[in-house]
């Protein structure tokens, strides 16, 4: 008894970092699964980040669609990462958590665009920031939206699509 | 958002030249912001869900609300000078202190055709 009160941080630590693992690791398939499905779904909306809207004669209706999504790392993301600064290098567990968390956006910035008619989104923007504050032990969230203007040709008596 | 902006026949775009309209006259810069701090209770339950990771869907509720209302009220400072539409809209977001943020929305307010 005393030696598991004894070692009681200790074995928090590692079941926390076994949760965070298998745990985290489910849902990041589950994620990945649900994103590829969905990128597949919507795969008939395209989005630009060009600038300026392509040459075309019919007026269009256009609106601002956002998307976001804030992420957060499991723990033994979090643990990997901080030894891996030790060293330098490639943090490859922040890289598919911001992959994951830049076309969940995107993928939303979709569904409204597709919400409004449109199939077409340009001067997509994406931006991330961090939420976290860095409060206590640093939790690693970061906030990432994708906004752009969707466009739809305007249906209208005058202009005859 | 979507729909809110489109009764106020206010037309809100992140481009510099729409397709098929004309702007008429340019009437300078309108802002909104908002400064939103997260809820003690709902940060604790974050704090939980940190350990297994994933999205934190109350800070993205948070977030999204703080854009939207961003959204509203420069919407509402370009209806109050006259215009029917906000073009070239950016969005930024700064942390001010710990579990604050300021959500800031801006673009310029014109008249179109």
């Amino acid at each position: 008894m005393d030696f598991i009160l004894n070692f009681l941080d200790v074995f928090l630590f590692f079941g926390l970092l076994v949760l965070g693992f298998s745990v985290g690791r489910w849902k990041e398939r589950r994620h990945y699964k649900s994103i590829r499905e969905r990128e597949a779904k919507y795969a008939n909306i395209l989005a630009f980040a060009v600038r300026y809207p392509p040459d075309v004669v019919t007026p269009q209706d256009c609106q601002l669609v956002a998307g976001s999504v804030v992420i957060s790392s499991d723990y033994f993301k979090q643990i990997v990462a901080g030894l891996r600064t030790l060293i330098g290098g490639k943090l490859s567990s922040y890289e598919s958590l911001l992959d994951r968390a830049r076309r969940e956006a995107t993928l939303r910035m979709k569904e409204q665009a597709q919400r409004f008619g449109a199939t077409l989104v340009i001067n997509v923007k994406v931006e991330s920031t961090t939420v976290s504050g860095g409060t206590r032990r640093g939790l690693p969230a970061m906030e990432v939206i994708a906004y752009g203007t969707a466009l739809k040709p305007r249906v209208s008596p005058t202009t005859q699509a | 958002m979507a729909n809110a902006l489109l009764q106020d026949n206010i037309m809100v775009a992140n481009l510099e030249i729409v397709p098929g309209r004309r702007v008429r006259s340019h009437l300078g810069m309108v802002q909104g912001s908002t400064v939103r701090a997260k809820h003690a209770g709902k940060d604790f339950l974050a704090g939980l869900k940190n350990i297994v990771g994933g999205e934190l869907k109350s800070y993205t509720e948070l977030m999204q609300e703080a854009r939207d209302e961003a959204t509203r009220r420069m919407v509402e400072q370009a209806k109050s000078i006259g215009a029917n539409a906000v073009l070239n809209v950016r969005y930024s977001a700064t942390s001010i202190t710990v579990g604050a943020a300021e959500i800031l929305a801006y673009g310029t307010a014109v008249v179109m055709e």
